[in-house]
């Protein structure tokens, strides 16, 4: 770890100019930050705490969404009626994720922007373009079990580790960021993640100084709502394949779905091709399994994860219909 | 004494429970007594093999608080490595002797600072350039350098043939004949490899977390070229071991380098990364396993041929195919273990060494046969129990296991076990149900305690064996108050010096027998001597009575009604207090081991689920029913036990170090990646003792239970798998990409099952 030094932010303004200084980074939970630094893979010199910044609210919107804080912890979000009621995948989501010491720390900020867990990121001697850009990607051509099927580059492979974001893009949240203009812009969740492309260090939308200050939900749409994660073990472990579901039905119809992948891509993996496909289908176990095929149409292995299409496809399937039929 | 008086076996709870929960108990890297120490980082090779070609500490040495930097161009000569000394654990462990790298993460480089922070910062600015040479990274691309070892661990034979075992194999009626693959394994105990060294003019006072401190001293002065007299050696408490601590490891002697050079306390804790590479691994194995049988199910032929990879400079051979020679019945049978040279961190005891990955492949092909008999397993097991050791030729001293997997397949509900593998369906899960025999070899090593009871009447035990979790500090209480029929509130145990005398440590599953045996011994010595004082002092209102009638008991001796205090007898005889030893000889030394053939035992049950969509593998409940002598403490043991099952779930469904065979690291190295069970991974899960005395074995009649539980514990949740889900995984662990193709197809299935596992 190098030295650094460190601020507590005073207000979501001050926060904004110390964040100008060359090297500074906002740290709030640190449950990934301070791993990241521990190994010199972030070396930021100046650290500014957000982490007691008045963001910690959720607040109803007129319209009938939420705004949550992007201080407000995970297990606080989890817990909160209104997001159980309206948003329960996004509930499910963050209750998938971690571990309960984890989600008392960890921010719904912080979780967006938690990092890769590709091993080869983690491993300074190894290649990585995401880590080191133009070192090329170990990945690849090594141990791939946990990498990407959808959307990868030749650049990267790596997958988005987080569960939140999964349900967030599912229901359409906008991420609001304040700038060092001090103007507050959104951004929808499907925006903001970027696809490797040529450049997989940079992974979101965010500029140079901006700070998320929170996360508006709008208002659900109608259906049933599931997030399902698979994974090795039964809890504290990344997923291998998950997904985030709404699925509304008429009369056995479906009449309006949404989807959304995790640990498959480099970003939580929105299919409107899913989506498409399901609306104005007979809701059958045959309408979501030809859903699950198109959804995982233009997947692709690199070995050891060839069995993730496969698992997309059957947890997709599963969860489109424990979402339109209860089963 | 009475039975209802005895202390042994009771589940008391942990004497140090208490200290440890506090706070109080201190490990190794947490003597702060000894004054501000300089803290050392490890700087490791990034490469698999090759050669230091330059290494630049300039930058290094400059950064803040940084008091030096070591590498092998300023290391002081150490001692070889030396394979003429039979216990890999008391040889010399050089570091930083040469250019050479041998594996991934070799230490190139050691960074001594004034405070840990500086230490590490400056570590990533130690420049090393290499010539990186090929190196072998792939059991599988080298098995032609296949090789003989002239002895396997614990100094077992490395092959052992009765009978015809080709010819027998060949006529049999049913054959089961299969490959399976265990992974590379690690310990990765709680509390990481840590050591703090003080010097002491010539001398040196060593804290380290270990778990033998007699072979810690002599690896540490055979290292420095010492005499082991000036290495004192201090670990009262250590934080796990699981065979990881049985030897020294490169932040002992790098501390040792740096504070003899410095003069000042150094310490080293590995990162957790670092103990992935800097502490030896349970060797990857590929298994044959060959059985015969006649349709009767009883056994004919077995064959177990393990390949194993070894570090080329310090060879270790698991002993997995140890369990077969004396596990089941059959006239036929054959054992081979060989070597395949790669350059990866040399391999150690992991817990349950050779049975814990030999059991999970030999125990799966029973389970193989009997599915290919359409047999009850457990039928199975019981038809070939052998009345002999079956190589040996020798009688069992105590064997339990048909009694083990009867009890348990009672208290397991066995019978609700679907007979056609993949026919229960409970929900969205296939349900299975598997089984398992454990066995591990009993071993006795030299070992020493003394005993001492000063005039207060509190009894003092000293030994240097340690408490690596286990309960041992509670045990030896215990024991040592039977013998001399004290409270345990009279009794102070004292572990993990070299001052106190010396024994084998923690390791093997033999420290508890042959330490409380060893107690036993010297409070045994004790009573004699505080029965001569008696004898031989006039103001005792004992003198002159019965000594053999005399009885030890709430802190008096009493003769036919008549009594005294201990307290009393020794502070008029003694008033420096009296001692006395006691001594456990080596199992090579002990006839009962010659003649007899000792084990302990056990049965594993197990009950799965397997997501019938997504193949994950969920444990629902596990049984053990244990039978390994007397428990000393049933509640300590059990514990023990249970800790040992769960290792076994995740040795079948979890752990897997995996190579990247391009550069020779291991690609996970944290308990992220790594993965073992959480909470949610163990939800029912209990160990029956079948308490009994193995008179064998030692005078208390206990044996080891450190592995047992590990033993079959994984092979019994790779039966149960099968069970479920009719597919037959031979590459541990099994993970669901393994069982996913072997699932119905989600199209044929229909959508709704009225099947349930249980009523």
């Amino acid at each position: 770890m190098r030295p650094f030094t460190y601020e507590r932010a005073a207000d979501p303004k001050a926060a904004i100019a110390a964040a100008s200084r060359p090297g500074a980074k906002f740290i709030a939970g640190g449950t990934n930050l301070l791993d990241l630094m521990k190994l010199e893979i972030e070396r930021p010199t100046h650290l500014v705490d957000i982490s007691r910044l008045p963001l910690k609210d959720i607040e109803d919107l007129p319209d009938g969404g939420l705004r949550i804080g992007a201080q407000a912890l995970n297990s606080d979000v989890a817990a909160d009626r209104r997001v159980r009621t309206r948003f329960p995948v996004v509930a499910q989501a963050l209750l998938a994720g971690a571990s309960a010491q984890l989600r008392n720390k960890a921010s719904t900020g912080g979780n967006l922007m938690q990092r890769t867990r590709c091993p080869y990121f983690y491993d300074t001697a190894a290649a990585c373009n995401k880590r080191q850009p133009g070192s090329g990607c170990a990945a690849i051509d090594g141990f791939n079990r946990i990498h990407a099927i959808l959307g990868a580059s030749d650049a990267c492979i790596a997958t988005n580790p987080s569960d939140m974001a999964v349900a967030m893009t599912a229901v359409e949240a906008q991420i609001e960021l304040l700038g060092p203009d001090q103007l507050t812009r959104r951004v929808a969740i499907g925006d903001f993640y970027r696809l490797p492309g040529d450049t997989p260090h940079i992974e979101t939308e965010l500029r140079p100084g901006e700070m998320i200050t929170a996360v508006t939900l709008p208002p659900p749409p109608p259906g049933r709502q599931v997030y399902r994660k698979v994974r090795d073990r039964a809890s504290y472990e990344f997923a291998l394949v998950s997904v985030a579901a709404i699925v509304s039905t008429d009369r056995r119809t479906v009449t309006g779905a949404r989807v959304a992948l995790g640990g498959v891509a480099h970003k939580p993996w929105r299919s409107l091709e899913a989506e498409a496909a399901l609306a104005g289908r007979p809701a059958t176990m045959a309408t979501f399994s030809a859903d699950a095929d198109a959804a995982v149409a233009g997947a692709r292995g690199r070995g050891h994860n060839d069995f993730k299409i496969e698992l997309a496809r059957r947890t997709l399937r599963r969860t489109l219909a424990h979402a339109a039929l209860g089963e | 004494m009475n039975d209802e008086a005895m202390m042994i076996g009771r589940p008391i709870n942990r004497v140090d429970g208490p200290l440890k929960v506090t706070g109080r108990a201190t490990y190794a890297y947490e003597h702060w007594d000894v004054g501000q120490p300089l803290y050392g980082f490890i700087v490791g090779a990034t490469i698999g093999r090759g050669r230091i070609v330059r290494i630049d500490a300039s930058h290094a040495e400059r950064s803040p608080g940084v008091r030096m930097v070591m590498t092998h161009g300023n290391a002081p000569a150490q001692g070889a490595i030396d394979p003429s000394v039979p216990s890999q654990y008391s040889r010399a462990y050089p570091v930083l002797a040469g250019p050479e790298v041998h594996h991934y993460g070799e230490p190139v480089a050691l960074v001594v600072a004034a405070t840990y922070e500086q230490a590490r910062a400056a570590a990533p600015l130690v420049d090393v350039e290499y010539a990186v040479e090929p190196g072998r990274f792939d059991l599988a691309a080298h098995r032609d350098e296949v090789y003989a070892p002239e002895v396997i661990n614990a100094g077992l034979p490395t092959d052992t043939s009765v009978g015809d075992f080709d010819a027998a194999f060949g006529s049999a009626e049913v054959k089961v004949d299969q490959r399976y693959t265990t992974p590379y394994g690690f310990s990765q105990p709680m509390e990481p490899h840590t050591c703090l060294v003080v010097p002491r003019g010539e001398d040196l006072v060593v804290y380290v977390s270990t778990q033998i401190v007699a072979e810690a001293r002599t690896a540490i002065a055979s290292t420095l070229r010492v005499d082991a007299e000036r290495i004192r050696i201090v670990s009262p408490y250590v934080g796990g071991g699981f065979g990881s601590k049985l030897g020294v490891h490169a932040e002992t002697i790098l501390a040792a380098l740096a504070a003899r050079a410095l003069n000042q306390p150094v310490k080293i804790a590995m990162t957790r990364q670092q103990v992935f590479q800097l502490v030896g691994l349970r060797p990857m194995s590929s298994q044959r396993v060959r059985l015969g049988a006649g349709r009767d199910g009883r056994l004919v032929a077995i064959g177990h041929d393990v390949v194993m990879y070894t570090s080329p400079r310090w060879e270790y051979a698991e002993q997995s195919a140890a369990s077969t020679r004396a596990l089941y019945a059959a006239p036929d049978r054959r054992t081979t273990h060989r070597l395949v040279p790669l350059d990866l961190p040399r391999g150690e005891d992991v817990r349950a060494p050779g049975d814990a990955p030999g059991l999970l492949a030999f125990e799966s092909a029973i389970d193989e046969l009997a599915d290919a008999l359409r047999m009850d397993p457990i039928e199975l097991r019981i038809r070939n129990e052998p009345t002999l050791d079956p190589e040996r030729g020798v009688p069992f001293s105590d064997r339990r296991l048909v009694e083990c997997l009867r009890e348990g397949a009672r208290r397991f509900g066995w019978e609700r076990r679907p007979t056609r593998p993949g026919s229960l369906r409970d929900g969205r899960w296939l349900v299975g149900y598997g089984v398992a025999a454990a066995m591990r070899m009993q071993f006795q090593m030299t070992s020493r305690a003394r005993v001492g009871i000063a005039p207060d009447g509190v009894a003092v035990v000293q030994a240097d064996m340690t408490d690596i979790g286990t309960g041992t500090y509670t045990i030896v209480t215990q024991v040592a108050a039977d013998a001399l029929g004290l409270p345990i509130d009279r009794v102070r145990v004292e572990l993990g010096s070299s001052d106190f005398p010396a024994g084998a440590g923690s390791g093997g599953s033999w420290g508890a027998s042959n330490t409380c045996t060893a107690v036993h011994r010297a409070c045994e010595a004790l009573r004699e001597k505080l029965l001569a004082s008696v004898q031989s002092d006039a103001r005792s209102p004992l003198h002159g009575l019965d000594l053999r009638r005399a009885q030890l008991s709430g802190g008096r001796v009493t003769i036919d009604g008549a009594s005294e205090a201990l307290a009393e007898i020794v502070a008029r005889n003694h008033p420096g207090g009296l001692a006395a030893e006691g001594e456990v000889p080596a199992m090579w030394e002990d006839p009962n081991y010659k003649a007899y053939s000792l084990h302990t035992y056990g049965a594993q049950f197990a009950e799965v689920g397997v997501d019938v969509d997504t193949a994950e593998i969920r444990l629902r409940r596990m049984l053990g029913v244990f039978a390994a002598g007397r428990f000393l403490n049933a509640k300590t043991a059990r514990s023990q036990l249970i800790g040992g099952m769960t290792w076994g779930a995740s040795m079948a469904l979890l752990e897997e170090g995996v190579v990247d065979t391009r550069s020779g690291a291991f690609v996970y190295r944290d308990l992220a990646g790594y993965l073992v069970p959480v909470h949610a991974d163990i939800p029912e899960i209990d160990a029956v003792l079948l308490d009994g005395f193995d008179d064998k074995a030692n005078v208390l009649g206990a044996k080891g239970i450190g592995e047992l539980g590990n033993c079959g514990a994984n092979a019994a949740v790779a039966n149960a798998v099968f069970n479920a889900v009719g597919v037959r995984v031979r590459d541990f662990p099994i993970t669901l990409e393994k069982v996913l193709p072997g699932l119905p197809s989600v199209e044929s299935r229909p959508s709704r099952s009225k099947t349930r596992a249980r009523a």
